[in-house]
């Protein structure tokens, strides 16, 4: 594995993703809905989106780092 | 009126319009968002906000500012502080969201060179902010570019309320049977 891919891996600079997740979401989810139970029901499904989305790329990266 | 008002300060175009679960839901994630972006890219000795700020020469041409100028009046006095360094006066507020010092070999007129000798300069900014100053950056972008987005929502106006939708469309069947028992002799 490439050490450097690892020491990337610095969870402490993660966290700043965690409100601008947060943040896109809801906002994205209110230009959808109208009323709050809505909005927050989209929003974490866009949230768990792009949680996903950022693993897979991770383990895209991992992989290629790994044979690469 | 209602998008002007949107962009000028995040959700007050919805509050306009009487969304205002919306209007409080937009001002508070973005503007939570470009000021923790402004705490991020800057600090007390440096001023606050340094990661805001207008500039358009050849040494540093600041694309970032038109993503972040999509907040609306909190990314303002970024264009006063440019225009009075333009005027040769140095920036109010302790610097906040002014452009940094010309480095010697851009082209920024002499005005503008002497009413900024006392900023920190690019370099001294990315030295002590380190990542920040793009963390900065970063939060304070999205922060513009999603205010385009509620911008676009108020233009567009409420969409038809969901429980409206489904009280016609439960209606509609009814008003069907009227109309046929109606038609009946």
């Amino acid at each position: 594995m490439n050490p450097l891919l690892l020491a990337a891996l610095r969870t402490d600079q993660l966290w700043y993703a965690v409100p601008l997740i947060v943040v896109v979401s809801l906002v994205y989810a209110a230009t959808r809905h109208e009323e709050m139970g809505p909005i927050l029901s989209h929003a974490l499904r866009i949230g768990v989106w792009i949680v996903s989305f950022m693993v897979v790329v991770f383990v895209i990266l991992l992989a290629l780092s790994w044979w690469v | 009126m209602a998008a002007l008002l949107a962009w000028l300060v995040p959700g007050l175009g919805h509050i306009f319009q009487g969304r205002t679960a919306k209007g409080v839901l937009f001002f508070v994630c973005l503007v939570s968002t470009f000021a923790y972006g402004c705490y991020l890219g800057g600090n007390s000795e440096l001023g606050w906000g340094r990661v805001v700020y207008v500039a358009w020469r050849d040494d540093d041409t600041r694309l970032a500012y038109l993503c972040q100028v999509g907040i609306g009046l909190p990314a303002l006095p970024a264009i006063v502080q440019a225009s009075r360094a333009k005027k040769g006066k140095e920036p109010w507020w302790k610097g906040l969201m002014a452009p940094p010092q010309p480095e010697g070999f851009g082209n920024a007129d002499e005005l503008t060179t002497r009413a900024l000798a006392r900023q920190p300069s690019l370099d001294t900014l990315h030295f002590r902010l380190r990542g920040y100053f793009e963390l900065g950056t970063a939060y304070t972008m999205i922060a513009g570019l999603l205010n385009i987005l509620a911008v676009y929502d108020a233009w567009g106006g409420p969409v038809f309320p969901e429980t409206a939708k489904k009280e016609d469309d439960q209606d509609e069947p009814q008003d069907d049977k009227t109309k046929e028992e109606a038609d009946t002799p």
